[in-house]
């Protein structure tokens, strides 16, 4: 595909084909879900269909070639975050459950009571709730969260003043989920090394949405979920600097993660079986792959730049508006695909219910980020979320519904010019 | 290819079928909104659907609800509900009360409508019933009632001995 066309992109995608309360479906939620084209979907059915057979065992041709598109994802997986090495690419259920087996095979192995995790305000409660359960585990090992700055972007003279020689582990979004505020990565994870603390970056919303670079970035973790990024639900991806990897311990026990068992000998399997216990979500794994082909035939570049001319456009409609209160940074070049906002008077739950009358599909509440709820002093927020198949003309259908929001609690006339 | 036609908000109606004038009126002009500093009985209740948290405060004498009152913010549905069952609640005996907001749970399809009592004793709360066509809401609608219930409980529980 030469030129981005969003248009021509939503033909990929059988969902838009249907309508709600008569009305074409706006979908501005891409941040909890995105919508998956019709490759992926005949992937998925086409693997039940024809190739269905559990993976690493079988010597039967069907196991062989469910194994091969199994591990097929995970070389493509490795290409796509540019990753030299894909034996360090494990698969999870999602982005929680990846962190979870970072605090668990790594953060329980390595830390102490006296070491510090520093975290951000901007933490997804996926990136917060680990590292709390840790902390208890660890008769109470201190956790710090970096402020915001006024426009809500990360405050890294902060950060650089509360990394002090105790902190062991830095974990940071890589994009708010909340305002969509896309924090420096590179330069945190080099003050963080310098630190010799090490770094684990939550990429559930930054990975489907910019280029990422493992080796440029420098991580030491990235978790992500393939369903924000095109693929099927149930399915996570955990990255990890190899030689940490070889250090951690076992997260789940069962089959798959062995070598071989005795009463009270056990001796784990090769990287990454050691951490896929149990019959993984093959299915889903093998049709991701579809969806890395997807956004790769797309471009990351050109998906950013589709993204940043429709916040751009979106926070010039939204801030027309005189009872729309923004959140996030509000710079385009500083914030992905998603912006928060409140109404001055109608509640955030209320605004959610009369959009989706309108077929507009966007989230309220508090995005499973209370902590950054609180740092903006709400209790919840609107967020519409963008993603390649999104347009103008859906901005333009987010802002004639707000215009509803103020018919129906009867704020027109008076209360809006 | 069929697909369901009813979605949430359904088809007819819309949103003002959800949104009826008297609701909008209590969200608007609010009834029996503060602390009540002589209350000896009081519960927090919150949302965790939106975070949303509301505190009630009751005086409880002689086995009725002399006097009561909602803190807190939320949605239209969750104010206006607090609104109105502070109304429907305040000055009646405990065992009314219930049987208020047993009949106010039916409304919104939660329960059966075994021995509940007529429909008036609910006042405004009837202009609720919409929200039971949007499943999601039915928490916010419900905060303040199950927030006052515990509440009660609690000071039962306190107090020892029931009516």
């Amino acid at each position: 595909m030469n030129t981005f066309d969003p248009k021509l992109i939503r033909k990929d995608f059988p969902i838009f084909e249907r309508t709600i309360n008569g009305k074409p479906i706006v979908y501005l939620d891409s941040a909890a879900t995105t919508q998956k084209p019709e490759a992926v979907i005949e992937a998925l059915a086409s693997f039940y269909r024809r190739t269905n057979a559990n993976i690493h065992r079988g010597v039967y041709a069907l196991a062989e070639e469910a194994t091969d598109l199994y591990e097929g994802t995970r070389a493509r997986m490795a290409r796509f975050i540019h990753s030299p090495t894909s034996h360090n690419i494990i698969f999870t259920r999602n982005t929680t459950e990846s962190i979870n087996l970072v605090a668990h095979s790594w953060g329980r192995k390595f830390l102490k009571k006296d070491d510090e995790i520093l975290l951000t305000d901007l933490e997804h409660h996926a990136n917060f709730v680990p590292w709390y359960l840790l902390s208890k585990d660890k008769q109470g090992m201190p956790r710090h969260s970096v402020p915001l700055t006024k426009d809500h972007r990360l405050d890294m003279d902060a950060f650089k003043k509360m990394l002090t020689p105790q902190v062991k582990l830095v974990a940071v979004t890589g994009m708010s989920n909340v305002l969509g505020t896309i924090t420096p990565l590179k330069e945190i994870i080099r003050i963080a090394h310098a630190n010799h603390s090490l770094v684990l970056v939550d990429g559930a919303q930054s990975v489907p949405h910019l280029q990422t670079d493992v080796v440029d970035l420098d991580c030491d973790f990235l978790a992500f979920s393939a369903h924000k990024m095109l693929g099927p639900t149930g399915v996570g991806v955990l990255w990890v600097r190899p030689e940490i990897l070889e250090q951690m311990d076992p997260f789940l026990g069962g089959g798959e993660m062995i070598s071989t068992v005795q009463m009270d000998d056990i001796t784990w399997a090769d990287l990454p079986y050691k951490f896929e216990a149990g019959t993984p979500n093959f299915a889903d794994v093998a049709a991701f792959s579809k969806a890395l082909d997807y956004l790769e035939k797309l471009g990351m570049d050109a998906i950013r730049s589709h993204e940043k001319g429709l916040v751009r456009y979106a926070l010039k409609r939204l801030s027309e508006l005189p009872d729309i209160v923004l959140y996030g940074p509000s710079d385009p070049e500083l914030q992905g695909g998603a912006i928060s906002f409140n109404h001055k008077i109608v509640h955030a739950h209320d605004v959610g219910t009369i959009l989706s009358e309108q077929g507009v599909c966007i989230r309220v509440g508090h995005h499973c980020a209370q902590p950054l709820m609180k740092a903006l002093g709400v209790s919840s927020t609107a967020r519409a979320s963008f993603y390649i198949y999104n347009t103008e003309e859906d901005v333009d259908a987010l802002v004639k519904a707000l215009g509803r929001v103020d018919q129906v609690f009867g704020l027109t006339g008076a209360k809006r010019k | 290819m069929s697909q369901p036609e009813k979605l949430q908000g359904g088809a007819m109606g819309g949103v003002e079928d959800l949104y009826r004038e008297v609701i909008l009126d209590h969200f608007k002009a609010p009834k029996n909104r503060g602390v009540l500093p002589t209350a000896n009985a009081h519960a927090e209740g919150v949302n965790p659907l939106c975070g949303d948290q509301i505190s009630m405060t009751a005086l409880i004498e002689n086995d009725e609800v002399k006097d009561v009152k909602f803190a807190g913010h939320g949605c239209a549905i969750s104010q206006s509900a607090a609104s109105m069952l502070t109304q429907a609640v305040k000055g009646k005996p405990l065992s009314v009360v219930r049987q208020i907001t047993q009949a106010y749970k039916t409304l919104l399809g939660l329960g059966n409508s075994e021995g509940a009592p007529p429909p008036e004793a609910l006042g405004d709360l009837i202009s609720l019933e919409g929200v039971k066509k949007y499943p999601v809401r039915i928490k916010c609608a419900l905060l303040s009632c199950n927030t006052l219930l515990q509440g009660i409980e609690d000071f039962l529980n306190k107090r020892g001995g029931r009516p």
